[in-house]
């Protein structure tokens, strides 16, 4: 399976690829993305520098064009696929329907992948994608239990990648604006969720509480570690009853699963992480980089180790590590 | 304009159903759209059942349209979006891209409801060639991007699309793989026990401050406040909008839709109906949440 590696900046790319990245993901520095967040991601000129660091180490770089055209701009998101087309990444990675169609016309010898946030989870939408504009890909939303990937990869019509580490999005990709609901801005139109410039962090008398949109996310104790707020990893009363109603915060790790996932004949693994420092994806690359090794070399004897998993909870939301929808109890 | 009564999105037992759509039928509402859109296991009604109050509303005068499900996870779910898909009788509105493909590869005309991410012209353009004849506008998006989508439509030479606006409801805002009110009960979804059943409108979640935030319904996520434009129907007829669309969490829908038949009558615009907290944000351009003036 290829290991799929986010890269937010060129130091993050140097670490996955120097740390054993099959392929490497990035956006540019603008709304056509779905981690648009300052200071992040690629200028024209840095992926010309990208694409030659990936390239002598024969690793592949895949650029996210992956939100919403908006009617706004959309020559902006057209700009973004003849920029990939030109400089010959190795795969395009879009959702939209009108981003997919240009690029398939204009530009048919490019690779497109399809992007989570495209919300394809069955047979027949990725069949959709397949005949009108001939993806080679699907990336899965984080919806799907173990067992479903398996019946999917039969079927489909695409290879198939799948979340493998990082960030837990508990709705599915491309279908949640809770975001834009208290702050104006979502995934789909500007390629943000919880965006920092609606976030709200105050030390009060009953603890640090984060607010977004003025709205109190959560509320935290002195021993507790506070957390950003997303909407769907707050502290919120359902019933006269204060809990983590939708979600509590926890990253997806699917390290157990590398056999099932191979034997159902998915093609990628994808590590989240666009937003993470360097450290961060050198450190997460680094460690799926042995176990897919170790799985490769003996299938029969491969074994999570400890400091594997350890290793990859040091570096998750509240320490704290999931199966997610692959598993049906989280469900 | 025409007013339109969006698919229940909660779970009621089938005599409440049936007697709500026996209601409907003699409502203002001109189109309705029915059909289970939000989880599988919801199944007090069958298709069949669903397609017996079609005809009893299409022998009432309205128009209707079957809506598929949204989030689609098993192939048993996929089977059911198909089996809506062939029912050769009443128009099919999709949720999800699995029923655009069965509907275009049928041939059949099919229109998008609010999950189906199309937020430009040139998306619509794509659609519009494989049969689409009417979408609903995401429900996120402003009335200046609306207009903006509007104007480069007919200059792409397309003046045949419907537009329908989700006009008055709980937004629909997200879905997920787990279920929150099986999640509030403490239970597993695989023993979920119907819950959402027990909850007609939804249950509120409101932050520890007492804000009202989201409605959650089963795996559905729906804002906490209820969202209302129809005081702007007249702009918006005015740009092109040729329906507004109703979705009820009770049966007071059908006085909104009375009080709302009454107003475009009197081609009145300014102040409509608002029984509880109402939001209106998007359409403005701000945060769902906002309350906006125009």
């Amino acid at each position: 399976m290829e290991l799929v590696c986010p890269a937010g900046n060129l130091p993050s790319l140097k670490a996955a690829v120097d740390n054993g990245a099959d392929a490497v993901y990035i956006g540019f520095r603008d709304e056509t993305n779905a981690r648009h967040f300052a200071g992040l991601n690629f200028s024209d000129q840095r992926v010309l520098k990208a694409l030659d660091y990936v390239n002598s180490s024969q690793v592949r770089l895949f650029v996210a064009v992956n939100t919403y055209a908006q009617a706004t701009n959309w020559r902006q998101w057209q700009r973004a696929v003849d920029t990939c087309a030109g400089i010959g990444v190795n795969a395009l990675i879009a959702a939209d329907i009108s981003v997919l169609d240009y690029a398939s016309r204009r530009h048919p010898n490019l690779n497109l992948h399809l992007s989570v946030q495209a919300s394809a989870t069955n047979q027949a939408s990725l069949s959709f994608y397949h005949e009108h504009f001939g993806i080679k890909r699907a990336v899965l939303p984080r919806v799907l239990s173990l067992k479903q990937v398996e019946q999917l990869a039969q079927k489909s019509p695409v290879e198939l990648e799948v979340f493998a580490f990082g960030s837990l999005c508990i709705m599915a990709e491309g279908r949640c604006i809770l975001s834009s609901y208290v702050t104006g801005e979502s995934p789909n139109t500007v390629g943000a969720c919880s965006p920092a410039s609606a976030v709200r962090w105050q030390q009060t008398a009953n603890g640090m509480e984060t607010r977004l949109g003025g709205l109190l996310i959560d509320r935290f104790d002195h021993h507790e570690q506070a957390g950003y707020p997303t909407l769907c990893k707050g502290r919120f009363r359902v019933n006269g009853k204060v809990s983590h109603a939708i979600e509590a915060p926890t990253s997806l790790n699917t390290l157990d699963l590398i056999p099932q996932l191979h034997r159902a004949g998915v093609s990628a693994v994808k590590i989240e992480g666009r937003q993470r420092s360097p450290a961060y994806v050198a450190e997460v690359v680094s460690i799926w980089r042995k176990a897919l090794d170790q799985y490769q070399k003996n299938p029969e004897g491969f074994v999570v180790q400890e400091r594997w998993m350890g290793g990859l909870a040091r570096l998750s939301e509240g320490s704290q590590t999931t199966l997610g929808a692959y598993s049906r109890p989280w469900q | 304009m025409q007013i339109t009564l969006g698919p229940l999105l909660f779970f009621w037992p089938k005599e409440q159903v049936i007697a709500f759509y026996e209601q409907v039928a003699q409502s203002a509402c001109q189109r309705v759209y029915l059909g289970e859109v939000v989880c599988s296991k919801r199944r007090e009604l069958k298709l069949d059942d669903w397609l017996a109050i079609a005809r009893m509303l299409q022998a009432s005068g309205k128009e209707v349209v079957l809506s598929s499900l949204t989030l689609i996870e098993a192939e048993s779910e996929l089977a059911q979006v198909s089996k809506v898909c062939a029912n050769g009788e009443f128009v099919v509105e999709a949720n999800d891209m699995s029923a655009v493909h069965y509907a275009s590869r049928a041939g059949v005309p099919f229109v998008t409801g609010p999950s189906v991410n199309l937020y430009s012209a040139e998306a619509l353009q794509v659609l519009h060639r494989l049969g689409l004849k009417r979408w609903v506008l995401p429900v996120e998006l402003s009335f200046d991007h609306l207009k903006l989508i509007l104007l480069r439509l007919r200059e792409l030479g397309i003046t045949d699309l419907e537009t329908e606006v989700f006009g008055f409801g709980y937004l629909p805002l997200a879905y997920s793989a787990r279920c929150f009110t099986a999640r509030n009960e403490e239970l597993g979804k695989d023993h979920c026990q119907f819950s959402c059943i027990k909850s007609s409108s939804g249950i509120p979640l409101a932050t520890q401050e007492g804000d009202a935030l989201f409605t959650i319904n089963g795996i559905q996520t729906l804002s906490g406040s209820c969202h209302n434009v129809l005081d702007q129907w007249q702009v918006m007829q005015a740009a092109g909008v040729t329906a507004m669309r109703l979705s009820g969490h009770n049966s007071d829908i059908i006085n909104v839709a009375e009080e709302f038949a009454l107003a475009i009558a009197n081609n009145a615009g300014g102040k409509t109906v608002t029984q509880e907290r109402s939001c209106n944000g998007y359409w403005f351009g701000q945060a769902g949440i906002c309350t906006a003036r125009n």
